[in-house]
């Protein structure tokens, strides 16, 4: 199928990237197939990537030096070309010597670091704070200053075509796995403070183009800081390994001028807001399933699987479980949703009372489980008083 | 017990039969060779999981397993490889080599020495069972932080009972080997004279012996946070989950020594014999040695410099990280300095010792950009690190045991290897280990995190390369196996010197060595180690 | 004896097999407890029996051995070293603890309440915690237990550090006796060692169901609990561990073995009872007085 295709593309990438070796020309290397670390996009990462070089450039020479003694002394002292052997066993000169060249250039490699270290420590004077925390899995951004809270889940394509055997070329989803539903959009040219922490386990949070990564770690925060300088939309992710899904935590910044920032700040939470008041509509069975199923995909396919089998001993079934099928156990479904259970995290604050409602109206309604049982968003908000 | 059998147990040369000389062992080249099989078995087991993780990054989309398993298979690969195969490949040539150097009778300790072994094989029977718990095998990585690893099922005792188990057995082997070299040696083995293989023994032993224990420590911590309430890794009761990666990485900046300085002592037996040439720098090679183990203590958090660390602790550890690149780097300029000048031939063991020059250093090199504080920000947790420490675990520790184990085969079984062989699974995994490991290098720097069992299609080019590369350094290890059993069965006779430049006690015993190596301590001279 | 002069390598032994099966089944019944299967015990309690039998097994063929007059200098000087890098290696145990004690103490609660590095965990996460140590309120106390007080230092945990440094002296005077050779003396003092060993441990036994039942002080009670159990458990466990093997040493110095010149066994168990000894001036100063 889709391999054939891939094959195809591969060997010609491959024959791309060995004319380039060939011709030594970093330029259709980085083309072809991302050879290197990104310069990005902010002051920070254009220093990083300076650093890489540089310390890049001094092992290669190093390494041209030493292998090439030795490739020399292969060629030449080998006993089939009827060398006797030296007989001496040391020098203090040389070794003095390379004990201290070394450690020169390691202090020359040390002081730059340590002033590009001091400057990426430095998160005063920003204009805007951004509170990132961690899911398994997905990224909850609190910009601070606003009162406005998103959550960024993995595009629903993305989830599709990543499902074992889906059958879906990945090519075909749109950025696959780098793809979210919702982007952190970011003005250009501000200095923005980016404090990491998570809810559950550790993540990292990474966006190559800003020039770092830092760990999200429960119960604590990392502070962070970006200018990002030029617009665009840039692609990280989870960077620690943070359980099943931790390839599938994608992160998409996009940076815009400061006026459609704020026009989008606006937009976003009005348009929260409108979502919250229509919050007491009822909703038809058809409705609420197919809103239910949205939900299902973005945040409940991962642990309790497509089929709603779950994965035996880690994460329990839904098809055919009482809970989601006894009548009486309507409000302790809804309960764990919202607030959770064991391993399962608390959905109350990131998912509308409408879609608690459908999500869990989808899920006793689907698979095996015919209960008919409706549940609408007032059920919810009720469920949220106890 | 059998208070009158020993006595007159130097008067002949008789082996134990059957089940029993194996099970009830204390014979250091008998426990030797146990450890040298068991560590090829877990090479191939662990080989297969990692088989299986090239087959699910052949191409994006997932094809073959479960993110869950596939999360066990990277976990444990790790375990299996670092505690299954390299450190008991190392336990397994000491317990050869080291009384044979030093002109022991044997191991100080025999009847510790067997129980250190036979630990090994259960403690992996505890660990690989979790294969068949509800809820599967570990799936945290092998580094086991929390909160995450407090997620796993079923398994979770197993796995801290088997690190506690591997722990015991790897104190008592370390404790044998320090009461070994230091209490048996024959008269005239100076520590000077010692032969380097010895001597990065015994430094790498008192590395066990400091680390293993903290690793216990916060493995025991991990368990009381999970069933007894404590609360060392959970911030809401005071403590804090990067408490447990100091604690670990304590433990694992020595243990990466703990696999890497035997290899060293390999590497600088074998180049001056294919030389013809004494080792260069002798002395500072101890030194070296040295000071790259106690340096060891003082880096552990750059394994941890997105933890988000207070600036003083990332520049501390960003220095003392790349001071360890001075005495790595004086070893390597004695290995090139060895061969300068010397009468060289280019047997397998010389062609894996020189391959591991050139290809460790490249890891060092990678070692040495990953130590550079602000820029591991970005190379953390990538495929680069999966790159560099493959460089330096699989090209380094791994091809100086091969060479370790061409060079002592001869040795160990009194035939010759088949050459012809052995030079081709030399080549095949010098290409293919390159293959499957460089092109990690642009992943990384690309953007692809480790430890994912997907990725964006843009990484996938460089992937099924590794991929490819993968597959046929697995099936070239098949060879050695071939060639080991035909080596074992049969073939030219070796002489008790075998290499024309070896020197050193080995060389002066038959090939093989008596069952009971020197009954009689031999006189060590400065003439019998030198050139 | 001609023996005396070539190093005694002891004949093959089922003692390590059976060490290793003894450990693994304890290991499994371990697991199998926590992971609340009933049958659990039971392969733990085999493993128990298993340890024993093991431990009592291989002493006895060492002590045969011993006595035998198969150990020279040398034997003797591979055991010494074996006993000395295995405290060292206990010594690394209960550094992981006294680290993560420090770490707590000085790093992660200071932290949590906004110090130093903290500000921003503090502000955003905890901003009505208050760092104390002991640490009385925790940032989070829904799962763990707070406690309404603490054990003073200059309690019974005073009256155990005086009980342990005697009991050093005691062990001392007995080493002095026995190189003298004078049993009774070398008698009399073991016991007495003994005798401080197990008050010590019953002392600390009371204190711990005192800090259960009264203080609601317990291994729950957030990091300065699970900080204070461990380390004072685990060093407990030592003692109790210690004075078994005072005990064994006092029944072989009743059953007349051990010589002026020659006593390994007596002088390991006195080290590692002096090891356990300053572990404890540890704890006393940073667990309970600090």
């Amino acid at each position: 199928m889709h391999l054939n295709k891939r094959m195809s593309k591969f060997l010609s990438n491959f024959i791309l990237v060995l004319s380039a070796l060939f011709l030594l020309s970093p330029d259709i290397l980085h083309a072809a197939w991302g050879l290197n670390m990104t310069q990005g996009v902010t002051p920070i990462s254009q220093d990083v990537y300076n650093m890489h070089m540089t310390s890049l450039y001094v092992v290669t020479v190093i390494g041209l030096l030493v292998f090439g003694m030795m490739f020399w002394s292969i060629f030449h002292h080998r006993k089939s070309k009827g060398v006797k052997p030296a007989k001496f066993s040391h020098s203090t000169t040389v070794e003095v010597i390379w004990t201290l060249v070394p450690l020169l250039i390691i202090i020359s490699l040390a002081v730059p670091a340590t002033k590009l270290l001091a400057r990426m420590d430095n998160t005063s004077e920003s204009s805007i704070t951004i509170k990132v925390t961690g899911y398994q899995w997905k990224w909850k951004y609190d910009y601070i200053n606003e009162d406005l809270t998103i959550y960024s889940n993995l595009a629903t394509d993305s989830v599709e075509a990543s499902q074992r055997n889906s059958g879906i070329n990945p090519s075909s989803a749109d950025n696959y796995l780098r793809n979210t539903d919702t982007a952190l959009v970011l003005p250009v040219g501000k200095k923005i403070r980016i404090m990491t922490t998570a809810n559950d386990v550790i993540h990292a949070w990474w966006v190559p183009d800003l020039g770092w990564k830092r760990d999200a770690i429960p119960g604590f925060i990392n502070d962070n800081w970006t200018i990002i300088n030029k617009e665009g939309v840039y692609r990280g992710q989870c960077a620690e390994i943070c359980g099943k899904g931790h390839g599938y935590m994608p992160i998409v910044v996009k940076a815009v001028p400061e006026k459609e920032y704020l026009a989008w700040v606006e937009d976003t939470k009005a348009a929260l807001k409108s979502k919250k008041d229509s919050g007491d509509k009822e909703l038809t069975m058809d409705e609420l399933k197919s809103k239910g199923e949205a939900v299902y995909k973005a945040n409940c396919l991962a642990c309790h699987q497509a089929n709603g089998q779950g994965i035996k001993g880690v994460f329990p079934g839904l098809d055919g479980s009482p809970l989601a099928t006894l009548k009486d156990r309507i409000p302790e479904h809804i309960h764990q949703v919202i607030y959770g259970k064991n391993n399962m995290p608390a959905f109350g604050e990131q998912l509308s009372d409408t879609d608690i409602a459908a999500v869990v109206t989808y899920e006793r309604n689907n698979w095996g489980n015919k209960t008919g049982d409706i549940v609408q968003s007032k059920d919810v908000s009720a469920g949220r008083k106890k | 017990m059998s208070t009158k059998a020993h006595a007159d147990h130097d008067h002949h040369d008789h082996k134990p039969t059957g089940i029993k000389r194996w099970l009830f062992s204390t014979n250091h080249k008998d426990i030797g060779t146990m450890y040298l099989v068991f560590s090829l078995i877990m090479f191939f087991i662990g080989g297969s999981m990692a088989m299986i993780i090239r087959a699910e990054l052949f191409q994006p989309g997932l094809q073959f397993v479960d993110p869950q398993f596939y999360n066990s298979m990277v976990t444990v690969h790790a375990l299996v490889m670092i505690f299954g195969a390299i450190m008991p490949a190392g336990v397994g040539l000491a317990n050869w080599m080291i009384p044979i150097m030093i002109g022991a009778p044997d191991m100080a300790l025999p009847r510790m020495n067997n129980m250190s072994f036979w630990i090994m094989p259960f403690a992996f029977a505890l660990l690989l069972g979790t294969f068949f718990m509800e809820g599967g095998a570990p799936a945290g990585g092998w580094t086991m932080y929390p909160p995450l690893v407090l997620q796993t099922g079923k398994a979770f005792p197993f796995l801290i009972f088997a690190v506690h188990f591997l722990g015991i057995s790897s104190i008592m082997g370390a404790i044998n080997i320090i009461a070994t070299v230091f209490n048996m040696r024959a008269p005239g083995m100076t520590l000077m004279r010692l032969p380097l293989f010895v001597w990065t023994w015994v430094i790498t032993a008192f590395l066990l012996i400091a680390s293993m224990p903290v690793l216990a420590g916060a493995v025991t911590m991990l368990l009381t946070d999970k069933y007894f309430g404590t609360s060392f890794f959970n911030a809401a009761g005071g403590g804090d989950p990067v408490l447990f990666q100091h604690i670990f990485w304590f433990f694992g900046h020595p243990e990466v020594y703990i696999l890497i300085l035997p290899a060293f002592g390999i590497i600088s037996q074998i180049i001056p014999t294919f030389a013809r040439k004494p080792l260069f720098g002798y002395a500072s090679m101890v030194y070296a040695t040295a000071s790259i183990a106690i340096l060891s203590f003082f880096v552990w958090a750059h394994h941890m410099f997105t933890v988000g660390l207070p600036i003083n602790g990332e520049l501390f550890f960003m220095y003392a990280t790349m001071l360890i690149a001075v005495p790595t780097g004086v070893k390597v300029f004695n290995w090139v300095a060895t061969m300068w000048k010397g009468a060289m031939t280019f047997e397998t063991p010389m062609l894996f010792a020189l391959a591991f020059v050139i290809l460790f250093t490249i890891g060092g090199f990678s070692g040495l950009m990953l130590g550079i504080t602000p820029v591991d920000f970005q190379y953390h947790d990538t495929y680069f690190v999966v790159a560099h420490f493959h460089y330096v675990l699989l090209t380094g520790a791994v091809f100086a045991l091969m060479a370790s184990a061409y060079y002592w085969l001869p040795k160990w079984t009194g035939h010759m290897y088949d050459e012809k062989l052995a030079k081709i699974h030399f080549w095949l995994s010098a290409i293919f280990a390159n293959v499957l490991f460089f092109p990690q290098h642009f992943l990384g720097l690309a953007g692809m995190p480790r430890r994912i069992p997907d990725y964006s299609v843009q990484f996938a080019d460089f992937n099924m390369v590794s991929s490819l590369g993968g597959f046929a350094y697995g099936i070239s290890q098949l060879l050695f196996v071939y060639i080991v059993i035909k080596c074992v069965l049969g073939g030219k006779k070796a002489t008790g010197q075998v290499w024309e430049g070896a020197r050193g006690l080995e060389w002066t015993l038959s090939s093989p060595p008596p069952y009971h190596s020197f009954t009689k301590s031999p006189k060590v001279t400065k003439a019998l180690m030198d050139y | 004896m001609a023996s005396k002069d070539i190093y005694f390598i002891p004949e093959p032994s089922k003692w390590p097999i059976v060490a290793s099966l003894a450990l693994f089944s304890t290991f499994i019944g371990g697991a199998m407890t926590l992971n609340q299967s009933s049958n659990g015990k039971y392969v733990l309690i085999l493993g128990a029996i298993g340890i024993i039998y093991m431990f009592a097994g291989w002493f006895s063929s060492v002590i045969s051995e011993s006595l035998a007059g198969n150990y020279n200098k040398q034997v003797d000087v591979s055991f010494r070293m074996g006993m000395g890098w295995f405290i060292l290696s206990e010594v690394m145990f209960f550094a992981a603890f006294f680290g993560a004690l420090f770490y707590a103490r000085v790093l992660s609660v200071p932290w949590l309440s906004g110090e130093g590095h903290g500000v921003a965990t503090h502000q955003f996460l905890w901003p009505a915690f208050k760092a104390s140590w002991p640490m009385s309120v925790m940032p989070n106390s829904t799962n763990y237990t707070a406690y309404k007080d603490t054990i003073p230092a200059f309690g019974v945990p005073a009256v155990n550090t005086l009980l342990l440094l005697s009991s050093g002296v005691t062990v001392t005077l007995a080493h002095w006796a026995l190189k003298k050779g004078q049993r009774t003396q070398l008698c009399a003092w073991l016991f007495a060692t003994v005798a401080l060993g197990a008050l010590f441990v019953y002392f600390q036994a009371g204190e711990y169901h005192h800090a259960y039942t009264e203080l609601n002080l317990k291994l729950s009670s957030g990091v300065y609990g699970s900080t204070f159990f461990m380390l004072t458990g685990f060093h407990g466990f030592h003692v109790t561990m210690g004075a078994v093997m005072l005990a064994v040493i006092l029944f072989r110095s009743l059953k007349g073995h051990f010589t002026k010149n020659d006593h390994f066994a007596f002088e390991a168990v006195a080290w590692y009872w002096h090891f356990v000894d300053v572990v404890w001036l540890g704890l006393f100063i940073f667990v309970y007085w600090l």
